[in-house]
């Protein structure tokens, strides 16, 4: 019944249709509405994003129609998907229609794979369960379906576990089982958002080919704009619970009518793919007054010839292979790459949490295997730290304040319980925070909050170095611009060095001066941003920047087109 | 996990009210949890009754007196008298304190040893880890009653004694208990910035690592309460506890026993039903307790 009969027909039938959709959890303490008055609807061979925040209800809308919410979720309205309607529907109907009519990739491809069952086998469960096959049959057309996804060697790979694939193969092998039964409608919850920003490139190339192939309507849950621009037809926004705009992609993300879409595209950092006067706001080297602890014109942490290696003999991994950096008072270095490129560990080496297995790390000058762990423990006021996960990053037993003044705790004993406070106060204030936020619990507080305590705490004794680790990964991209914000200005004003760690590169171009671009436990290259993000001298760079979806679609078009070019080429190239 | 206080994430709930904190949450579901709440009775019932009881209703439990043994319920002696006269009755007040006093404290003492000593090693990690946990892997293959019969065979244990013994034969399962958790705990990024800004270790393990392994400590301590009250009737009922005239409700059993086909059922029924209960009792607070707070399970 799908999509060929359906493909022929442009304005055919909607193969979903939400009509004036409601959700609503009960939880211990109230009744929380979580979608409100939802009506769209997605077409055979179209693609439909829905866009939004954390707590917008758009992975609620996704669930919603599959029939997929939670026990204390009720549904309201109608969810209608090649004419049967989901809210209201018993188990047996929805099952008939589930992996059949409507199949489902979910954000986190390890979690989505049975670990203990071989894939061939997986696939050719969900084949079996709607098609009264041969277990020989259905094992050959997983094989197949392999193959359609891109999985070489699929004949081979068919017998692999899960654990033996990496993340972006396994989500292949989800999509695998997602178009088993060639499906009319395929809803992605953030299918990409597990990835790095290549592997991202090569599943959206994926779905679109099979969307295209077969055409599959295809409902896109997901935060990021560039994603939309490369993948989508249509365009719905959700803020709290409502779609505020919907439209075709290039009139939501070029001419946003609604004043929400406007801030949530103003608010998304955008990847400079051309020179322009733009240069990174912060990181201005400036004169080091010479206040703190060792010689205040070295730079701030050196790593020479560092390397980390885990475990021993034959199962040792090199999770840093000889790197060398340097961050000089003042400055920001942007520590960039995929994840397993090691940056993370780069930075832990920086701050010591790491011992490195060879080479030495100074900081401030010190060479620290050479200071004793007194000396070593003064040297380290020297530095603040904001790490990627605001639950984590705070212990929920102690208040606001009590986080926030622990470093002085640590280091300035000697001040009084008065002092100690002024200084919590004022730094609270630098970081936007209002003052009676001291005595709430960090499990109060928005992401965004929290990483501003993280940010006040990492800052409350006037640091020489703050490394952050991904700090605002965790964040929505209003929260994140706000963050950003709040640590440009105050660099600005008291003149930090920052080592800043991250995987987007569109975020690392506006906040870094240098940047170094890992790989595999090895620094691709490193220079001036604008030089080594405009025009990288690596081909790794340049793939990582053309991975990258722009929150243009017309742009995006020609980037995408452009990248297949290159790789086309590259294959050809490595064929002759 | 312990208490993050964040209640399971409904996904994507538009305008949630704030939360209520992790603490009444817990209260909250522990009231809940009707027989925790029993439990939670019959224990303070117990307490009043040993510890109170006594004030209100006088008996002379140092004295024998030979001219009224074994004798049934009556209105003078409502539980009747043992086999050398004292007030049942007020013997089951006055060997529940001993059974009470010596539970509570062994397994308080029990997981406060554990703790640290788990602690210690989750947060040392490496050899100094793996030295410390074989220790207590030796200790777990020694049955606990096998050196309690030993020592008891070998000593006459006083209070303090036999506190001292039972703690110390059952601080090994809590201590597994709290290194697991330290485990996790330690890489928690709270602890590791405080480490990369130069905190000492004792600040890690006082100010963040055991505070957040509260709720772990406390559900083990009520596991750890009610197998020391076991445990310690155990001891005495093997005639090696506190000894005569001093008794605890083991020890009442073991004498009851003796007149067991005599058909003395006041001597036998009152302390084994109470070791029953307050048994229990402690572990449905540490089962309601461990749901409340959401911890894994023991052991």
């Amino acid at each position: 019944m799908t999509a060929t009969q359906a493909s022929d027909a442009p304005a055919a039938e909607p193969i979903l249709e939400l009509d004036d959709l409601g959700v609503v959890f009960t939880t211990e303490s109230a009744e929380v509405p979580a979608v409100r008055g939802v009506s769209l609807h997605v077409r055979p061979g179209e693609t439909l994003a829905l866009v939004g925040e954390s707590g917008s209800g758009k992975s609620t809308v996704a669930l919603a129609a599959m029939g997929l919410l939670a026990g204390n979720a009720r549904a309201t309205g109608r969810a209608v998907i090649d004419g049967t309607d989901i809210v209201g529907a018993d188990e047996a109907g929805l099952a008939a229609l589930r992996g059949r009519t409507v199949s489902m990739v979910f954000q986190e491809p390890a979690t989505a794979l049975d670990p203990l069952t071989r894939i061939g086998k997986q696939i050719a469960e969900v084949i079996r369960n709607h098609n009264d096959v041969s277990a020989k049959d259905a094992a050959a057309r997983a094989v197949g379906l392999l193959r359609r996804v891109g999985i070489p060697e699929p004949e081979k790979r068919a017998a692999a576990y899960p654990f033996q694939l990496s993340g972006g193969q396994r989500q292949r092998v989800v999509i695998a089982m997602a178009i088993a039964n060639d499906p009319a409608l395929l809803i992605a919850d953030e299918p990409t958002t597990a990835l790095d920003v290549t592997v991202q490139a090569e599943i959206l190339d994926l779905l679109r080919r099979l969307a295209a192939e077969t055409g599959t309507g295809v409902l896109l849950v997901t935060h990021n704009m560039g994603v939309v621009a490369d993948f989508a037809d249509r365009v719905a926004v959700m803020y709290q619970g409502r779609i505020v705009e919907t439209g075709p992609v290039e009139d939501v993300l070029l001419r946003p009518s609604h004043d929400y879409t406007r801030r949530l595209l103003a608010a998304v950092p955008r990847l400079s793919v051309a020179e322009s006067d733009e240069r990174p706001t912060a990181g201005e080297v400036r004169p080091d007054d010479g206040s703190g602890s060792g010689d205040a014109t070295a730079p701030v942490v050196e790593l020479r010839d560092i390397s980390v290696v885990f475990g021993r003999g034959k199962r040792s991994v090199h999770a840093l292979d000889g790197i060398s950096l340097v961050v000089s008072p003042g400055e920001t270095l942007g520590l960039v790459g995929e994840s397993g490129s090691g940056k993370s560990t780069a930075a832990r080496v920086a701050l010591g949490l790491i011992p490195p297995t060879s080479g030495a790390v100074s900081l401030f000058g010190a060479d620290l295997a050479r200071t004793r762990s007194r000396a070593r423990r003064r040297l380290r006021s020297g530095i603040g730290v904001v790490l990627q996960d605001p639950v984590a990053s705070l212990d929920a037993r102690m208040t606001v304040g009590e986080c926030v003044a622990e470093p002085l705790r640590v280091h300035r004993r000697e001040l009084s319980a008065r002092d100690q406070r002024s200084r919590v106060e004022a730094v609270l204030d630098r970081v936007r925070l209002p003052r009676d936020i001291v005595r709430r619990a960090p499990g109060e507080l928005s992401g965004g909050q929290r990483q501003r305590v993280s940010l006040a705490r990492a800052l409350v004794l006037e640091p020489r170095l703050l490394v952050a680790d991904e700090p605002t990964s965790a964040l929505d991209v209003s929260v994140q611009e706000s963050v950003l914000k709040v640590i440009t200005e105050l660099q600005d004003e008291l003149g930090f060095a920052c080592l800043f760690v991250s995987h987007d590169l569109a975020v690392v171009q506006h906040f870094a001066r240098r940047v170094a671009v890992m790989r595999a436990g090895r620094i691709e290259e490193q220079g001036p941003t604008g030089e080594t993000l405009l025009h990288p001298e690596t081909d790794y760079t340049r793939r990582l920047l053309a991975a990258v979806p722009v929150p243009d679609p017309v742009v995006q078009r020609g980037r995408r087109a452009e990248r297949l070019a290159t790789l086309a080429a590259g294959r050809m190239e490595a064929e002759a | 996990m312990s208490t993050v206080i964040q209640p399971a994430k409904t996904p994507g709930t538009a305008g949630t009210p704030r939360e209520t904190s992790g603490t009444r949450l817990a209260v909250r579901r522990f009231l809940r949890n009707r027989l925790a709440v029993a439990g939670l009775g019959v224990v303070m019932f117990f307490v009043l009754f040993c510890f109170v009881g006594p004030l209100v209703y006088h008996t002379d439990q140092t004295h024998t007196a030979l001219q009224q043994v074994n004798l049934s319920p009556s209105g003078a002696h409502w539980l009747g008298t043992d086999a050398v006269g004292h007030d049942e009755l007020g013997r089951l007040m006055y060997g529940g304190k001993v059974s009470l006093t010596v539970g509570l404290a062994a397994g308080v003492l029990a997981t406060v040893v554990g703790t640290l000593w788990g602690a210690a090693a989750g947060y040392a990690g490496g050899w100094i880890d793996a030295v410390m946990m074989r220790i207590v892997d030796a200790g777990i293959a020694i049955p606990a009653l096998f050196i309690l019969l030993v020592v008891s065979a070998i000593t006459t244990p006083g209070l303090p004694g036999l506190i001292l013994i039972l703690g110390l034969v059952s601080w090994l399962v809590p201590s597994r208990l709290i290194r697991a958790e330290t485990l996790t705990l330690k890489n928690r990024d709270y602890v590791l910035t405080l480490r990369a800004i130069g905190g000492t270790h004792a600040r890690a393990i006082l100010r963040h690592i055991l505070p957040n392994s509260v709720s772990t400590i406390i559900v083990a301590t009520t596991f750890q309460i009610a197998d020391a009250i076991l445990l310690v009737a155990y001891v005495s009922y093997l005639g090696l506890g506190v000894q005569p005239p001093t008794t605890d409700w083991g020890g009442m059993l073991s004498a009851g026993l003796t007149a067991a086909y005599s058909g003395y059922w006041w001597l036998i029924l009152p302390p084994g039903l109470a070791i029953i209960l307050v048994v229990w009792a402690f572990n449905a607070i540490g089962d309601g307790l461990r749901d409340a707070f959401d911890v894994r399970g023991r052991g």
